[in-house]
């Protein structure tokens, strides 16, 4: 049976890897925000090739397993010498930055389609009184669009954010130990791997939980009263 | 490109395969579960939708891989301690179980959400016509909710299909694991994971389109009412 003394004992080896964990979900969650609006732009563009583009990006980051994007950047970059003789090679050769450079691109795909359909629902009536008021394109965007689209995209977004935490996971198929690393690691050495692993996934409930809990109160924070 | 019309590119070919079978059996298992979860979150007992309740909760907190390794591991420590002799849990079975697992939590919810929306009167008319409960929600409420649960049932089985690939940390040579072995064995990891993601994009594709073709179908019975 599962063996309680082994899990509690455990927890000591895996809270290293929870530093680890939340740096890399923090730093994901950034980039991935930050590349997420020119992908929502673009994928709104009134120019065709703008929106393609966008689309096709779209298409490949959430058509393709996040595993093998992280492959792809971790394992894959370093065949071409062009790569391994660059400036950027320390970062590329790093699993750490491979894996915050994989996951924010696919984070961004997912989070840009997201915004896209949040800014496509703001209603044309108020985009085009603001402009009637002599606002510029500009300031529309910032006082009217934006946050009114974050309002309306939030929900989807903080599951966005859990899914996040949970994909670092991914970290510890390129040598990183995060939580799930440091569990894989703690399993060889205990011959326990049942418990270990039930005490990695109490770890991520806790930080998922609570995360998710935060979210709410900033949900309720933003909702307008009367609405919903 | 020569590299993958070698032996190799057959190697990736088989394990899209094993990929594909795998989220079969995932979705079956996942879709057994899925029904059982919902019926669970819409009963009248309140331990039941608790169970329900902690069902979706659990596997939302959890990460995937975890669920995959403690499925793997606590199986093979099942079954020996079943069977009285050292037994090990198969990858694929293990990996199997595990996303129909994790499937059905959200599978669950996407159920619950389905039924609640056909509405109270189709219950009504049911017992009108003097079905049984039982009769009355599979002859008339699950055919209605089956088509409103289709596009969210179907987007969870393409993520399904793609977390296939977190089978491959315990050793089941599926296509991400095929690719890594592959990779390995040409020293051109970027070309052997392009066609692995190449491969993972036919696929989608082609369960998007059998996604939009079954959703036309089940809109088209239903064209002329509801």
């Amino acid at each position: 049976m599962l063996d309680l003394g082994i899990i509690r004992s455990v927890f000591p080896d895996l809270l290293g890897g929870v530093v680890l964990s939340i740096k890399l979900s923090l730093l994901i969650l950034l980039f991935g925000l930050l590349l997420a609006l020119p992908v929502a732009f673009a994928r709104n563009a009134t120019s065709p090739a703008l929106s393609r583009a966008s689309k096709l990006y779209i298409l490949f980051f959430r058509g393709v397993p996040a595993i093998i994007q992280v492959f792809l950047v971790y394992y894959g970059l370093g065949q071409f010498p062009a790569v391994r003789s660059s400036i950027l090679w320390p970062v590329l050769r790093d699993p750490f930055w491979c894996l915050i450079i994989a996951l924010s691109l696919n984070g961004s795909a997912y989070t840009g389609e997201l915004l896209a359909g949040a800014m496509r629902a703001v209603p044309r009536g108020l985009v085009e009184a603001a402009r009637a008021l002599g606002l510029s394109r500009a300031r529309t965007l910032q006082t009217v669009v934006v946050p009114l689209a974050v309002r309306a995209a939030l929900p989807a977004y903080s599951n966005e954010v859990i899914l996040t935490v949970k994909a670092t996971s991914l970290a510890s198929t390129i040598t990183l130990l995060d939580v799930t690393g440091a569990a894989r690691l703690a399993a060889s050495q205990t011959y326990a791997p049942y418990e270990v692993f039930i005490a990695a996934g109490i770890i991520y409930f806790v930080l998922t939980y609570s995360l998710s809990y935060g979210l709410r109160q900033l949900e309720n924070a933003l909702a307008v009263e009367g609405q919903h | 490109m020569t590299l993958l019309a070698s032996g190799y590119g057959l190697q990736l070919l088989w394990g899209a395969l094993v990929t594909v079978s795998l989220t079969l059996c995932a979705l079956a298992i996942g879709t057994v579960l899925g029904i059982a979860g919902a019926s669970a979150k819409l009963s009248r007992h309140r331990a039941l939708r608790a169970v329900g309740g902690c069902y979706t909760a659990v596997v939302r907190g959890i990460p995937d891989l975890i669920i995959i390794y403690i499925l793997y591991f606590g199986g093979t420590i099942a079954l020996t301690k079943l069977a009285g002799r050292y037994v090990e849990v198969s990858e694929f079975a293990a990996g199997a179980t595990a996303l129909g697992f994790v499937f059905g939590a959200y599978a669950s919810e996407i159920f619950r959400g389905a039924i609640g929306k056909v509405p109270k009167g189709q219950h009504e008319a049911g017992h009108v016509l003097g079905l049984s409960t039982v009769a009355a929600f599979l002859l008339i409420i699950l055919p209605q909710a089956w088509r409103l649960a289709l596009p969210a049932f179907g987007n969870q089985s393409l993520i399904l299909l793609k977390q296939t690939s977190l089978v491959s940390v315990i050793g089941l040579e599926e296509l991400a694991r095929a690719a890594s072995v592959v990779s390995g064995a040409t020293r051109e990891p970027f070309t052997v994971f392009a066609g692995a993601a190449a491969i993972y994009l036919v696929l989608t594709a082609t369960g998007t389109l059998l996604l939009h073709h079954a959703e036309a179908r089940s809109a088209r019975k239903y064209a002329g009412g509801a």
